[in-house]
């Protein structure tokens, strides 16, 4: 029972990571239908940002989240003004290429600024003592989950009731529509792009202060992607309940299946690719997903 | 494509020719004595840079028919290619098969591998397929790591030298010459498919699925046909790039791979056999350039230099023609041909 516990509870701290990645995805692609690859290399350039600000230049934490906003808008003001604004109306490859570019060239930028070292940073986070029995969760798993829950809230009253988050929500029904009917479509794209930075680094901060950061981490962005399409592609609370589902079972997995593998498992890299390619099989909507039907 | 002013087409036959002037010829002819006698004089380095470079078109001329013609998006190419890699791999160490008969093996296998990963692509597509390759890629790679038995996991196999007949491949240059003949001979072949029956299905699968079907074509057979053809193309690539250090191992295969090959048709130029030589060998030289200008950054910046750069330069440069090329350097060499058949107006 111990065992099983400490699985899910890391597991829960897993699927955080990967709501949060997620959650980004689903805002670009709820507003501009552009698939946004790069999320997971913005949430690691998060990480590196909070090593700086924090570890390097010893600013306190609220300094540090804010410097790091105004740095993730000023990312996303450029990534959609020169790399996707051209691109409105092109295909889906040219899309996904275009944003899996500029995650090797974010790579990049990371590599080259701060040399793709593991960098980490603890005690900054403040402490929050939650138990369930014996076992004690981390408290930077429940700030996480907190801050992962707030910022989903947030955005699914953005998107409900607000002006500028129900034309988000227009444009990527019909762009020209939207044009037509007086929306400055840019500015549209523009603000989803802020807010999936934003997003992106704050994620990054919570992730570097609680397992630290690495050019590798990246990687879970592809496995990420498994979440968006188990939880529906354009459904937010879908990402949250989905990366928390894939990250406990994923966990759960190889806890419980990686003993009796041929040759020690493994099965942490594969699961998430399984669960997907069923949920594309069965269900390529998702559990949250809006079903669309496809005309001529 | 642009032609000399006075050459004119008479049959449909004549119109489809893919030489149609002597010039075209000529120039071709030249290719040919070029690229077999440059192991008389090249550089060891170079001479592996262009069997990488073969063996890489070998492989992209693959996806090419799969993204390019039939417009089914693939991001598991690097791990069809790990399945060619194994065969040969496999066949040749353990089962002490000819390197010639375990090259087609290979393909002939990954074909089928394509085949059963490529069945999702008859109800879903666009983004979904994206995923569904990835997918693809991630379960192969850790299929060949469980079966340690057979494939020594993470250790690798060790291939013993290839042979054809009594001539040993291990010299760099005769291997130069077996990959630029394949390399030839698959060009050939993937530029001849797309303008025969199944080429002209392909493409109009890729233009409008339903009205394809609607036209008489049928989207199972020539959706997994292509399929197939591509990952024919991938295996053969693989088991060529096995074969060429003499070592098998899924760090060969990396993800990152098959984005690239995709990136490469991007810049070559998508659905054009000469975008596929051109993509290939632009990104390959760039990578080669960070290689060598990396290490002069690295006293400066950070030891990661040169890994950094290639990210950077790669990514940039597909960026770049995705906003001002899309169509990739295949259509800016027609441009500029067309620019000097015409010059003077």
């Amino acid at each position: 029972m111990t065992f099983f516990l400490q699985l899910v509870i890391s597991g829960l701290s897993l699927g955080m990571v990967y709501a949060l990645i997620a959650i980004g995805f689903v805002i670009i692609l709820k507003c501009s239908n552009a698939f946004n690859i790069a999320q997971g290399n913005i949430v690691m350039l998060g990480g590196y940002l909070g090593y700086t600000f924090l570890a390097v230049l010893h600013l306190p934490l609220w300094a540090s989240v804010i410097c790091a906003i105004l740095v993730a808008i000023l990312i996303g003001l450029v990534i959609e003004r020169l790399a996707l604004r051209p691109l409105i109306g092109k295909p889906v490859l040219a899309v996904v290429m275009m944003t899996i570019a500029l995650a090797s060239v974010i790579e990049g930028i990371a590599t080259l600024a701060w040399g793709g070292e593991f960098k980490t940073y603890y005690g900054v986070l403040p402490v929050i003592n939650f138990k369930i029995g014996t076992i004690s969760l981390p408290s930077e798993t429940i700030i996480g989950l907190i801050v992962a829950a707030v910022v989903v809230a947030m955005l699914m009253f953005v998107f409900r009731y607000t002006k500028i988050g129900l034309s988000m929500r227009a444009t990527a029904e019909d762009e020209q529509v939207v044009r037509s009917s007086g929306i400055k479509v840019t500015m549209v794209y523009a603000f989803a792009w802020i807010i999936a930075c934003i997003v992106g680094v704050v994620g990054g901060i919570l992730l570097g202060a609680v397992s630290g950061v690495m050019t590798s981490l990246a990687n879970v962005g592809w496995k990420a992607l498994a979440v968006v399409i188990l939880g529906g592609l354009d459904s937010l609370e879908g990402a949250i309940v989905a990366g928390l589902i894939l990250g406990v079972s994923e966990n759960l997995a190889s806890g419980y299946l990686d003993p009796l593998m041929p040759s020690g498992g493994g099965l942490a890299n594969v699961f998430p690719f399984i669960i997907m390619v069923v949920v594309l099989i069965f269900r390529p909507y998702g559990l949250f997903g809006l079903k669309r039907i496809e005309r001529i | 494509m642009s032609l000399p002013s006075g050459t004119f087409a008479k049959s449909y036959a004549q119109d489809m020719g893919i030489i149609r002037t002597k010039m075209q010829w000529i120039s071709l002819l030249l290719l040919m004595v070029l690229l077999f006698t440059i192991p008389l004089y090249a550089s060891n380095s170079f001479l592996t840079l262009l069997t990488v470079i073969g063996i890489t078109i070998v492989s992209v001329h693959g996806l090419n028919i799969l993204t390019g013609y039939c417009g089914l998006i693939s991001m598991g190419h690097s791990g069809f290619m790990a399945v060619g890699g194994y065969t040969v791999a496999l066949l040749s160490a353990k089962m002490g098969w000819p390197f010639w008969a375990a090259l087609p093996a290979a393909g002939l296998v990954t074909g089928f591998v394509g085949i059963l990963f490529g069945l999702p692509s008859l109800k879903i597509k666009g983004f979904y397929l994206i995923m569904a390759t990835v997918a693809a890629y991630f379960i192969i790679i850790w299929v060949v790591l469980q079966f340690r038995g057979i494939t020594n996991g993470t250790d690798g196999i060790t291939i013993p030298a290839a042979k054809i007949g009594g001539l040993s491949l291990m010299a760099k240059s005769t291997y130069y010459y077996m990959v630029m003949i394949i390399a030839a001979v698959v060009t050939f072949l993937s530029r001849n498919l797309v303008r025969s029956r199944t080429g002209r299905a392909f493409i109009a699968i890729r233009d409008n699925d339903l009205a394809a079907e609607v036209m008489g074509v049928n989207l199972w057979v020539y959706k997994l046909q292509a399929f197939f053809i591509g990952c024919v193309f991938a295996g053969v690539a693989g088991g060529l790039s096995v074969q060429y250090i003499s070592f098998a191992n899924v760090d060969q295969f990396p993800f990152m791979n098959s984005v690239w090959y995709l990136g490469m048709l991007i810049v070559g130029g998508m659905g054009t056999t000469s975008g596929v030589i051109f993509g290939v060998a632009a990104l390959k030289l760039l990578d080669q350039f960070a290689v060598k200008v990396g290490p002069m950054l690295a006293n400066i910046v950070n030891p990661q230099a040169a890994v950094g750069m290639s990210l950077i330069l790669s990514g940039l440069v597909i960026i770049l023609f995705l906003i001002f090329e899309p169509r990739g350097i295949a259509h800016l060499w027609e441009r500029i041909k067309n620019y000097f058949q015409s010059w003077p107006f």
